[in-house]
């Protein structure tokens, strides 16, 4: 039964990768570096974006093999730090299989920032953006207001497990509308950095780096997927900002 | 470029890299790494804006800055370089493009949307070459001068 633990082992490992923003690529290595640390026979692993496939030879006769779906949940790289560290401390031999299971457990339980933190960190990030896009303090502050709404509203839109594209879509239709009332109430001063600054949190850019990183590591699969979910994202993200600022100049007859 | 806008284009992308950092759950102790890496694309790109002013180009000389640096970072504070680069494009990422597109389909600029459509796709395009360029790079090169070589994963 030794041999099936370290394909568990290297089943769990993946997996944390995996839904925690790693590129196939890393998944992959990490899962062989396990294996081979723990002397593992005739181990095989494909790793697509959403699913980790391997076997392995056990007894040196039958093949056991493990398949499992990953569905894409948020990013944690601390947790991509840790597990990548572990890998690091059994190819060098350090840590027992015991310990490992020990340790994959504990990196499962990193936990995420709180949700007040959360929202302080996006609202800052929309600030700031907003500040390297152009904006002025007054922007900055509608901004960062805009940014706290959002991290509370995708909150809550992942809680009540709402479809992602529509989350997307209405969270960035909320940015905007948000830069279009401090617009008219005169808080704000120029509403396209504001909307820029504010969408940021929202923008494709970990879908378009990992899907670039997959590509250059011949994953033209797991590549295309990344790629297609950024380019839906883009597009959600312009619809939900389009809607607003149509409705604004049809209905209102504001021209923004 | 004066220092004064030089330091405050670095304070700002500094901090704002980290806070999306903070989203992403990067380690604590890679915070400041993190900041320094988004930090240094953003301001090479301010300052390739005024030499020349085509985003395309200065996106491109950006990320090879950044990718460098962060896979300098990778090698040197043990840490996968995900955790750099993901923060770090995030001021690089054509989010004024996808919004402008928006904007001048809405309001009914055809040729005007074309325009930024087609800007947003290459600026992601020059991210792609220029990431991809560095990456391609020998290990050796990122690898502590006089100290003994280790195996390293990137």
């Amino acid at each position: 039964m030794q041999q099936q633990s370290v394909l568990e082992l290297a089943v769990q490992a993946g997996e944390i990768l995996l839904e925690n923003g790693a590129e196939v690529f890393r998944v992959q290595q990490t899962m062989e570096i396990m294996a081979a640390g723990y002397g593992a026979d005739e181990f095989h692993v494909y790793v697509l974006t959403n699913g980790i496939f391997a076997s392995m030879q056990e007894d040196g006769k039958n093949h056991v093999a493990r398949l499992e779906n990953v569905p894409q949940s948020s990013v944690h790289l601390a947790r991509v730090d840790a597990v990548n560290s572990l890998s690091r401390k059994i190819a060098q031999g350090q840590i027992s299989m015991e310990d490992a299971f020990a340790e994959l457990e504990r990196i499962r339980n990193i936990p995420i920032l709180s949700l007040p933190l959360q929202m302080l960190a996006c609202g800052a990030g929309a600030g700031f953006f907003t500040l390297i896009f152009g904006g002025n303090l007054a922007d900055f502050a509608c901004s960062f207001v805009a940014g706290i709404l959002l991290q509370l509203f995708l909150c809550k839109a992942e809680k009540y497990k709402i479809n992602k594209i529509i989350t997307r879509l209405l969270g960035a239709a909320l940015v905007t509308a948000v830069a279009a009332i401090c617009i008219i109430t005169g808080a704000g001063h120029d509403m396209d950095k504001m909307i820029i600054g504010s969408i940021m949190p929202l923008v494709p850019g970990i879908a378009m780096t990992t899907a670039i990183r997959d590509f250059f590591n011949s994953d033209y699969l797991s590549g295309t997927i990344r790629l297609m979910d950024a380019l839906i994202i883009g597009l959600s993200i312009a619809t939900g900002v389009g809607a607003v600022l149509g409705f604004a100049a049809v209905a209102l007859g504001v021209r923004l | 470029m004066s220092l004064t806008e030089f330091i405050y284009q670095f304070f700002i992308s500094f901090c704002g890299t980290i806070a999306f950092g903070a989203l992403f759950q990067v380690p604590l102790k890679q915070y400041v790494f993190c900041g320094i890496t988004g930090a240094a694309g953003w301001v090479l790109y301010v300052w390739m804006m005024r030499v020349q002013p085509s985003p395309v180009f200065a996106s491109l000389v950006a990320v090879l800055l950044l990718t460098a640096l962060a896979r300098l970072f990778s090698t040197r504070r043990k840490a996968p370089i995900t955790v750099f680069l993901l923060c770090g494009i995030f001021p690089l990422v054509p989010g004024a493009g996808i919004y402008y597109t928006a904007y001048y389909f809405i309001m009914g600029e055809t040729t005007l949307t074309m325009i930024k459509g087609a800007e947003t796709i290459k600026i992601a395009g020059a991210l792609a070459l220029g990431m991809v360029l560095v990456l391609g790079l020998p290990n050796g090169l990122f690898q502590p001068i006089f100290q003994k070589k280790v195996t390293q994963k990137h």
